[in-house]
């Protein structure tokens, strides 16, 4: 046996201080013990990857589960119809349909909240879009290293700042300063024509609509604005300076050259950034006004999906029948359904049109 | 392209103009972000200094909701320290996997093309939806009721995919020369992963770790449908039906109380939240620095 080479076999010269051992027992337990090691690490590491894949099939596999007695009796009218609980109500007399338990006259429609999720989070995303684009322009082309690096910074803390503390704050402070002093202005001159008109008074206290997707805008804007800020240092310098040299304006270098070259990373940033605007919660139970019906113009409460799921946590354990609880848990499906969608189309995006990776994680 | 001259020359004055627009635009919007986030953070600090007691910090807190927020704290803290253990635990192997076990495809790419698309979709899954999950799988399903435990398991489950990516991530930076170099001095593999690989590439993996903790102690909702919503430590972590604390809840419940030192603690608990991220995100910020100055090659 040669395992190992130096002090064993031919060598004439003893090695200072260390004797020459044949092949012994412990020697072999090394090998065994370096052998296993190796497995060792190489099973955990396998058991280990496979644990993401296994954990989301389990997910949709549970609701899928607890969501089907609900999918049968609610029907298709759980997308389209508008009614949340009915006239029943967790109280009364239970009866059966196609063999499900469940409270008589129950009825849910989701379709307020489905509305709810995405008309906040289209106005999150209109919101935070051109103000990460800018702000990443400051950063990276105009300001010096020692104010754009700390600055940069501060907008990643933003990203770490729990969303219950960010939704408290657009409650209590940026939903009043909005509807005392930005909102009249906007209700009061908006003109009665198709689209505007759903900007019209009354404005509201400041829990509602707009509120919430701009709070839920500022909670993206980290996302969007952090990529593109990388994004735009991997430019090269060469074209833009040829660019500058041409005699073009800042803004020109930047609509003919700096953007075109990150426009696939950006717009791949920009869906990321809506798949977690779709899936907030808290900050969405605690400045939408968590209501069961379409905004009636953008300033009045509204609610989304997930945060019909947890404020109605209460109800769910009420049910006698288990059928609120189902009902949540297709809730859950749909919004799992609409949210892995727009992440996929994101990352069909970023993987077809650039060689840049993703950013990873939930903002932070 | 070569059609230039073909059209209406912009005049210089518009040119200039939007240039201008351009630059206060940017400008603008930097503002309009950073504005928001020191009017949020000045907001909680302005709240909670006035009648900040330190005795927050060690106190628990009463049933007329006054006292201190020690179990909170200490509930965080622990769901934190769980977190770290459970996720990083298979985060960082499932990040050595990717990056350095999977055998490479012929066609040069590196397999685990499905395992990385799970991975990705689970880091955008909603964490109410994971949240739900964990109560009807959990806590009615297993029967373990409103716990830690679920609490864990849900957490981690939404920071894997976070943690993994950012391992694989500091191990592709590795340079090839140090695991040949590691081949070359007959270092078996679990050693030079051991001694070689995973050291240098640490920071990046702990930086990682520090922000998947940042996510873990900010989430109210998952938790709600997990950990419950109690006010005090229970005796034993491992009790099923044992009601869990923890500072986002503070923040979440008691803002709206009638009882004015309740609606302290709400601030006080947002405070020491926003302390625990800062101070997370400044230590990332430090392992960063460090290892950047003592790197070999340093990058542009």
């Amino acid at each position: 046996v040669t395992s190992s080479g130096g002090s064993a076999g031919t060598a004439p010269v003893k090695p200072p201080g260390q004797s020459v051992r044949p092949v012994t027992l412990t020697r072999r337990l090394a090998d065994i013990v370096r052998a296993s090691e190796e497995g060792a690490w190489r099973w955990s590491a396998l058991v280990a990857v496979i644990l993401p894949l296994a954990a989301l099939v389990f997910a949709v596999t549970v609701l899928a589960i607890k969501a089907f007695p609900a999918i049968k009796v609610n029907g298709f009218g759980f997308l389209t119809g508008s009614v949340w609980g009915g006239k029943g109500g967790a109280y009364a007399a239970t009866v059966r349909t196609d063999g499900v338990l469940h409270p008589a006259g129950v009825e849910y429609g989701a379709w307020p909240i489905i509305a709810g999720t995405i008309q906040s989070s289209v106005i999150a995303v209109i919101f935070a879009v051109p103000v990460s684009i800018g702000a990443a322009f400051a950063l990276t082309e105009r300001l010096p290293g020692w104010v754009s690096r700390p600055l940069g910074f501060a907008i990643e803390l933003l990203a770490g700042i729990p969303s219950v503390v960010i939704g408290l704050w657009g409650l209590l402070a940026l939903g009043p300063f909005l509807a005392k002093h930005v909102y009249p202005f906007i209700g009061n001159h908006a003109p009665d024509v198709p689209v505007l008109r759903y900007f019209r008074s009354p404005v509201g206290e400041g829990e509602g609509l707009l509120t919430a997707g701009i709070v839920l805008g500022l909670m993206i804007v980290p996302i969007i604005a952090s990529t593109t800020r990388d994004l735009f240092s991997q430019v090269p310098t060469l074209p833009k300076e040829g660019a500058s040299a041409l005699g073009m304006t800042d803004w020109e270098v930047a609509q003919k050259v700096t953007l075109p070259w990150v426009r696939s990373g950006i717009i791949g940033a920009t869906v990321l950034g809506l798949g977690r605007a779709l899936g907030e919660t808290i900050a969405m139970v605690l400045v939408g006004g968590s209501a069961l019906r379409l905004a009636p113009n953008i300033y009045q409460p509204f609610g989304t999906i997930a945060a019909t799921i947890l404020s109605q946590l209460d109800g769910a354990m009420v049910d006698g029948t288990g059928f609120a609880v189902a009902t949540l848990a297709e809730l859950a499906l749909v919004l799992a359904v609409i949210s892995v969608g727009v992440n996929l189309v994101a990352r069909l995006i970023i993987t077809r049109s650039s060689r840049l990776s993703a950013p990873v994680g939930r903002g932070a | 392209m070569g059609t230039a001259g073909a059209r209406p020359i912009v005049s210089t004055r518009r040119r200039r103009v939007s240039g201008i627009a351009f630059r206060a635009f940017t400008y603008l919007s930097l503002l309009l972000i950073l504005g928001p986030a020191a009017w949020l953070l000045i907001g909680v600090v302005a709240h909670a200094w006035p009648h900040w007691h330190w005795s927050v910090l060690t106190e628990s807190l009463t049933t007329e909701q006054t006292g201190g927020l020690r179990n909170q704290i200490l509930g965080t803290l622990i769901i934190m320290l769980g977190v770290l253990l459970l996720a990083g635990t298979v985060g960082v192997l499932a990040g050595i996997h990717l990056a350095e076990l999977a055998r490479t495809r012929r066609n040069g790419k590196p397999s685990g093309g499905v395992l990385r698309l799970a991975s990705d979709i689970l880091s955008g899954f909603p964490s109410i939806v994971l949240g739900y999950v964990g109560y009807v799988a959990l806590v009615l399903g297993l029967h373990w009721g409103f716990s830690l435990f679920p609490a864990l398991i849900i957490l981690s489950i939404m920071v894997v995919p976070y943690i993994a990516k950012t391992t694989e991530n500091s191990l592709r930076q590795v340079p090839t020369g140090y695991r040949e170099g590691a081949e070359a001095l007959g270092m078996s593999m679990g050693y030079s992963l051991r001694k070689v690989v995973l050291k240098s590439a640490l920071p990046g993996i702990v930086t990682g770790l520090l922000l998947a903790l940042a996510i873990a102690c900010g989430e109210t909702a998952p938790l709600i449908y997990t950990a419950g919503f109690s006010n005090t430590l229970p005796h034993a972590l491992t009790g099923a039906h044992d009601q869990f604390p923890y500072l986002t809840y503070a923040v979440f419940t008691f803002y709206n109380e009638a009882n004015a030192q309740a609606v302290d603690l709400a601030y006080d608990a947002a405070l020491i939240l926003v302390v625990l991220v800062l101070l997370l995100l400044v230590s990332t910020r430090i392992i960063v620095a460090r290892t950047q100055r003592y790197a070999e090659g340093r990058r542009g």
